[in-house]
């Protein structure tokens, strides 16, 4: 089956947000793991920040992620025609 | 049309599963009466798991089917909502639903990297792999491997890393069934392992996935129940907040005061604390003085020392006025001084750690990667971060997770369906950090300067069923308890919470009936998992090919008795603690699966030696430094920059990644039908008008 430019176009936005939102990921979990010693002294909500993000806040926003890419990745379905019909 | 099937049969699935969570609720407020009508706790304990087992077997027996797709995809139309449930049920474990809380009480912020770990993993499952493994859709990981590779070498090789990383995780959740088993009904361990054993078959063995299926949704209903209720109550007592998500930032502010507090020994409570830590300190010197005299003399010194002891307690008896209880101390000195060499080092090196340990100041509870320099404290990090990744990439290559997202109706529904995971998920594990700050609460405050003579009754109930968990100790001899002097085992926190609360026993027997419906559930989707990789890849798609639906079924059933029998007479053995094997189940999976998947999908390029190559070295790597520097193996091999051995896949993930690479680039592309496979797997709907996977 040969591929479409409309094809090409869909992969190439599909890898853009599933880019984006790893790297959202990302800081999340490591870029504010490796500095959690030197962000002890900021709080949040009464918690020290890095405890904050490490028993909450990252597991929110992993929450708000597979949320967020579930609900893009249907519209993008629907804009390009990928998507499947009616099980 | 078979769109308002699918809708009718979720609507139908809604109401039966709130008919049943409301029966549910009936059930335990049921007992509550009973409880206060003097029925006696074990009898409740017996009632309380007789009854959630055998609802299991139910849902199995009448799951039962002999239809392919059912058995090994509950016939691809588990909705998204419901799928997210089992997924939850069959992720969180033994180890989460009981150890994570304690793990945390015990380590405050570095035990974060479990709760990070054990839920982050889920993004990956979400945007690089659901969605593509649902379009490919057959029924296996092996199958994954076996048809974008080719070949029965990749389908091999992920057929055995499948079986590996699922029986040393089965393992551990067969230690927690027989665990708790043996606590609540008072059976013996190894009777508990093969009670928990049978209900685990009755679930999965008639149904396969979709009977597994179904049990896991009522499984997660339980589970998430009965965390829940202590922790609330728990924070209504100590803040006044029935959420104790948002209510556990003011409780650890106190918690951290009280810290100070008791650290600085210029308050009457710090000067007490420094009292008993200096007894400790002594502790530790004396045994490590043995251990160097020991190191000096051998056998000659160990034989003297024995003797001399001997000596004492025969000089005490033969004075004029003996004091009896010197000379049983004396006596008691002299039996239990070790008579070999090997013995005696074992002995004195785990009393000097212990009391090391003890010696040591409180470690903050929000302070992360605490240490006494910087060295420590880099190497903490370090580790941290490297089992958060291992932890977080195994949950995306762990199958018995994977092969759930077959089941759902669609591609779109899978990608839902990794979202109600997720977020079925969370819920416990944003709940497990505030119980553990809520219980150091009580315990900081309320154990901490009562008096021996009047402990709160859960302690002493506690030290009486097992001393690991609960001990207190008055060292100092002054009447009363100081922090360093209480001895708290991990699994007591969640174990203990309803007791802690004030909350009645009723509730201690669902906390049980959780922690069993934890274990059960993930056992039957790992030991499901191993059937299937034996009976699916290797049986029907290398044997024999043309076996027919009833015999390949029947294979699938009996492999699926062998593993679990086997499986549970492994367990009888008890190897090793839960969070090693754990540890060593995700790493594995991390090593040998990750990288084939990940690039499988999104590199065309990647070919069966490439594959072959990667595979094999991720494992490898990822086994021999387990091998090598765990303990438990005796070879004791020095650490690669010191990293822990739980993290081996840290090391095997980029030899995988660089495997598959350099293996690919090095030969030939793949076939044109193969780059077609993995077009097909990228698209939900390649061509509109072509009919879409096996919906």
């Amino acid at each position: 089956m040969q591929l479409t430019e409309r094809h090409r176009q869909y992969w190439k936005k599909t890898l853009r947000l599933s880019g984006v939102l790893l790297a959202i990921w990302f800081i999340a979990t490591f870029v504010i793991g490796w500095f959690a010693r030197d962000l002890q002294s900021l709080t949040f909500l009464g918690f020290p920040l890095p405890f904050y993000m490490g028993a909450q806040g990252a597991l929110l926003i992993y929450v708000a992620v597979v949320g967020f890419y579930a609900w893009r990745m249907d519209r993008l379905d629907r804009e390009y025609g990928a998507q499947e019909g009616e099980p | 049309m078979p769109g308002t099937a699918q809708t009718r049969f979720l609507s139908q699935l809604k109401r039966n599963y709130s008919l049943y969570t409301g029966g549910f609720i009936g059930f335990v407020v049921m007992l509550a009466i009973l409880e206060q009508m003097g029925v006696p706790n074990k009898m409740l304990g017996y009632i309380f798991l007789g009854a959630t087992v055998l609802l299991y077997a139910s849902i199995g027996i009448l799951s039962r089917t002999s239809d392919v797709t059912e058995y090994y995809v509950a016939g691809r139309r588990v909705p998204a909502l419901f799928n997210g449930m089992a997924t939850g049920a069959d992720w969180m474990s033994a180890a989460s639903f009981i150890g994570l809380a304690g793990t945390l009480y015990l380590s405050g912020y570095d035990g974060l990297a479990f709760v990070l770990g054990w839920t982050g993993g889920y993004c990956l499952v979400a945007l690089l792999l659901a969605p593509y493994l649902r379009k490919f859709g057959q029924f296996t990981i092996p199958d994954f491997l076996g048809a974008r590779y080719g070949g029965n070498l990749p389908r091999s090789i992920g057929v055995f890393a499948a079986i590996l990383c699922s029986f040393t995780y089965v393992i551990a959740q067969i230690y927690g069934v027989g665990l708790i088993v043996s606590r609540f009904t008072g059976l013996e361990f190894g009777i508990g392992v093969f009670v928990g054993l049978g209900s685990i078959l009755l679930c999965s063995f008639l149904g396969g996935m979709r009977a597994v299926t179904w049990t896991q949704v009522a499984q997660y209903v339980i589970l998430i129940v009965a965390y829940m209720i202590p922790v609330v109550w728990l924070s209504v007592k100590h803040t006044g907040n029935p959420v104790p998500q948002v209510a556990y930032g003011y409780v650890l502010e106190k918690v951290s005061a009280r810290e100070q507090v008791l650290n600085d020994p210029s308050t009457p409570e710090g000067a007490r604390e420094a009292e008993v830590r200096a007894i400790f300190t002594q502790r530790q010197e004396s045994n490590e003085d043995r251990l160097r005299q020991l190191a000096a003399g051998g056998a000659d010194w160990l034989a003297a020392e024995k003797a001399r002891l001997t000596r004492v307690a025969d000089d005490l008896k033969a004075r004029p006025n003996p004091d009896p209880a010197a000379i049983a101390a004396a006596e008691q000195a002299a039996s239990t001084f070790p008579v070999e060499v090997a013995a005696a080092t074992a002995l004195w090196k785990k009393a000097a750690d212990s009391a090391k340990t003890k010696a040591a100041p409180i470690q903050p509870h929000a302070e992360p990667f605490a240490g006494k320099d910087e060295t420590e404290r880099d190497n903490k990090r370090k580790n941290f971060l490297a089992l958060m990744l291992c932890l977080m990439v195994g949950t995306a290559a762990l199958p018995h997770i994977l092969m759930r997202f077959y089941t759902t109706p669609s591609v779109k529904e899978a990608r839902h369906s990794v979202f109600w995971s997720l977020l079925f998920i969370s819920l416990l594990y944003i709940t497990a950090p505030a119980l553990a700050v809520l219980a150091k609460y009580d315990v900081y405050t309320l154990l901490v300067g009562s008096s021996f003579s009047e402990l709160p009754s859960w302690v002493s109930a506690w030290a009486t069923v097992d001393k690991t968990l609960m001990s207190v100790t008055d060292i100092n001899r002054d009447g009363i308890v100081q922090l360093a002097e209480i001895t708290i085992g991990s699994d007591l926190i969640m174990l203990a919470t309803p007791e802690i609360s004030g909350l009645p026993y009723v509730v201690t027997a669902l906390v049980a009936a959780g922690g069993l419906a934890a274990a059960l559930s993930t056992a039957d989707g790992l030991l499901l998992t191993i059937a299937n990789a034996l009976s699916h890849d290797v049986y029907f798609k290398m044997v024999d090919p043309q076996a027919s639906t009833a015999r390949r079924l029947m294979i699938s059933k009996g492999l699926l008795l062998v593993v679990a029998v086997l499986a549970a007479y492994v367990t009888s053995l008890k190897p090793g603690d839960i969070l090693l094997l754990v540890g060593v189940a995700f790493s594995l999976a991390a090593s040998a699966f990750f990288p084939a998947l990940i690039l499988g999908i999104f590199w065309k390029r990647a070919n069966r030696t490439g594959a072959v190559i990667g595979m094999s070295a991720g494992l490898g790597i990822c086994m021999v430094y387990m091998v090598a520097t765990y303990p438990f193996f005796g070879v004791n091999a020095p650490l690669w920059w010191d990293i822990n051995p739980v993290s081996a896949g840290i090391f095997g993930m980029p030899a995988g990644f660089a495997g598959i690479i350099i293996g690919s680039l090095l030969t030939a592309p793949p076939d044109q039908e193969t780059q077609d496979l993995v077009d097909y797997v990228r698209y939900p709907n390649l061509a509109s008008g072509e009919k879409s996977g096996a919906a």
